[in-house]
């Protein structure tokens, strides 16, 4: 039923905007991770962030992928608890739990052992940059538990301007989305952080779109 | 009539289709001598023609209403594109969506036959309202230029490119190919324009025209491009629209000369921005502006030339 939902969903509504309302100059797409356990990090401006990189995928593996989204924000009222849960299908996050690093992850561990593909923006919220250099670690933190799982980088641009913080009136615009290629090992959390900073760099170089 | 559709068009029609699964096998043959080498571009180049022959044949097969959906869709995107690679202050995202809405009352005009509103409504209500409603935001910083940009953006993906679906309502005989050969005429010779400046400039290019904005445009490109859409237009014009031998001449001239700066108006304003398409669109073309470049200038001077002499 779930999965009937996520589908109708995605199908009826998140990839007809998207596609064509919207419009995305895609590049590298074959760069995806088809299978898990594997993560997509990726910048963060909208909430179209997130449609828009679950709406990269066929309609048959859309089950598989599942944004790690907070829990402070997501799970706030009953309906948009249920459908980030049973719609989207949202792996909800503790921000505010500073306590054990363990349990945080339990929920995102046991959904890469199953082979589902992770969405995370490694900083954090779209607009509490305090939350950043945190969040950011713990992608390197999770691709390294447990469950070792890649971490493929994506840039987004132009989403900001189509449904910016705040705002509730969607403007029609074409957005850049380039995939990178999948993140080396790296040792510890701290070269992890600068590393994802230059990939990003890099792949906006590629972006069509405005800045401004 | 075959298929409901005029004779000479349906020739027309018949032949772009011949030539394309023609490029499509010689495509193959390509692929298939000197395997080694990477033709994905033309390959891709090649599928994107099927999808915009197949596409905009369809619409015109389906009758008018069709077809002016059809080209309203086309400067949506075209407008999209437009408007995503330009500047705009996040401040204008409520004009950015005025504009957008400016696209189904123009070609509702179009559908009513209203030809008066046709031609004032963007050039002077929407010109007027746009900044009206950046004045109510009242943001100032910026306000110049981004009441040009947008203003400018719509004129050219909307406006301009209007005046394709605006042919249909122009009586046209059905010996004459019917209103679908007047539209047919003025896109296939604008985009052989573009072909016969590309492969003329490649052959004997030397001169160069304005280097700064687009290095590939010579003169030897630029002359013989035009001899042969001239020649082409004027043995076209009595098979497809109300024009003579010597008329389609004078189309001709028009519509090649409209179509290089149609190319390298919209060239100037990709490198101003520094990127080379503007949209990944058409696989192997770049964006729908980057296809549509040159019709956005040949649509509206071919339409009031023909408009000018017969209607």
């Amino acid at each position: 039923m779930d999965r009937f939902l996520k589908i109708a969903f995605f199908g009826l509504i998140v990839k007809p905007v998207v596609l064509i309302i919207l419009g995305l100059n895609l590049r590298n797409r074959q760069l995806l991770p088809y299978s898990g356990p594997a993560i997509l990090a990726a910048n963060h401006n909208s909430h179209m962030d997130t449609m828009v990189l679950m709406s990269l995928y066929p309609l048959s593996r859309i089950h598989k992928v599942r944004p790690v989204a907070a829990a402070d924000y997501f799970l706030t009222s009953p309906l948009k608890s249920w459908f980030s849960k049973n719609v989207i299908g949202i792996i909800p996050l503790e921000r505010k739990g500073e306590g054990d690093r363990q349990r945080l992850f339990d929920e995102c561990e046991s959904a890469l052992k199953q082979g589902d593909i992770l969405i995370i923006f490694p900083e954090g919220s779209r607009g509490e940059p305090e939350q950043m250099s945190d969040i950011k670690k713990g992608v390197f933190h999770l691709a390294n538990g447990k469950v070792k799982a890649t971490i493929t980088p994506v840039v987004m641009r132009g989403l900001g301007r189509v449904l910016p913080k705040g705002e509730a009136l969607l403007v029609p615009f074409n957005c850049d989305v380039i995939v990178g290629e999948r993140l080396p090992d790296y040792e510890t959390a701290s070269e992890f952080t600068l590393g994802v900073r230059k990939v990003y760099e890099e792949l906006f170089e590629q972006c069509l779109t405005s800045a401004e | 009539m075959i298929f409901d559709i005029p004779i000479s068009s349906f020739i027309v029609m018949s032949v772009v289709i011949a030539i394309l699964v023609f490029a499509t096998f010689a495509a193959q043959f390509i692929n298939s001598i000197w395997s080694n080498k990477d033709f994905t571009e033309l390959n891709e180049r090649i599928a994107s023609w099927w999808w915009i022959i197949g596409l905009l044949f369809v619409a015109l097969w389906a009758g008018r209403t069709a077809s002016i959906v059809f080209f309203g869709f086309l400067s949506f995107l075209a407008l999209k594109e437009f408007l995503s690679v330009v500047p705009t202050r996040s401040v204008d995202r409520n004009v950015v969506f005025w504009s957008y809405l400016a696209i189904p009352v123009q070609y509702l005009w179009i559908y009513q036959a209203w030809y008066g509103m046709f031609l004032i409504f963007i050039p002077v209500f929407v010109f007027l309202y746009m900044p009206i409603r950046m004045v109510i935001r009242g943001e100032t910083s910026g306000f110049i230029k981004s009441a040009a940009t947008i203003q400018w953006a719509t004129m050219l993906t909307v406006f301009c490119l209007s005046h394709i679906a605006y042919l249909l309502n122009l009586p046209n005989d059905a010996e004459n190919g019917g209103s679908i050969g007047l539209v047919l005429y003025l896109l296939l010779l604008t985009q052989f324009n573009d072909v016969c400046q590309f492969l003329w400039g490649k052959s004997f290019g030397k001169r160069k025209i304005i280097p700064k904005v687009s290095p590939n445009k010579t003169w030897e490109g630029f002359i013989g491009g035009m001899m042969t859409v001239v020649l082409s237009a004027a043995l076209l014009a009595p098979f497809l629209t109300p024009l003579t031998f010597f008329e389609g001449l004078a189309a001709g001239v028009i519509i090649s000369v409209a179509g290089f700066f149609g190319d390298v108006v919209i060239s100037s304003i990709k490198r101003d921005l520094g990127i080379k398409d503007s949209g990944t669109l058409l696989p192997g073309h770049g964006g729908i502006l980057d296809r549509m470049d040159s019709l956005i200038y040949t649509a509206p001077v071919f339409f009031h030339f023909l408009y000018y002499l017969k209607y």
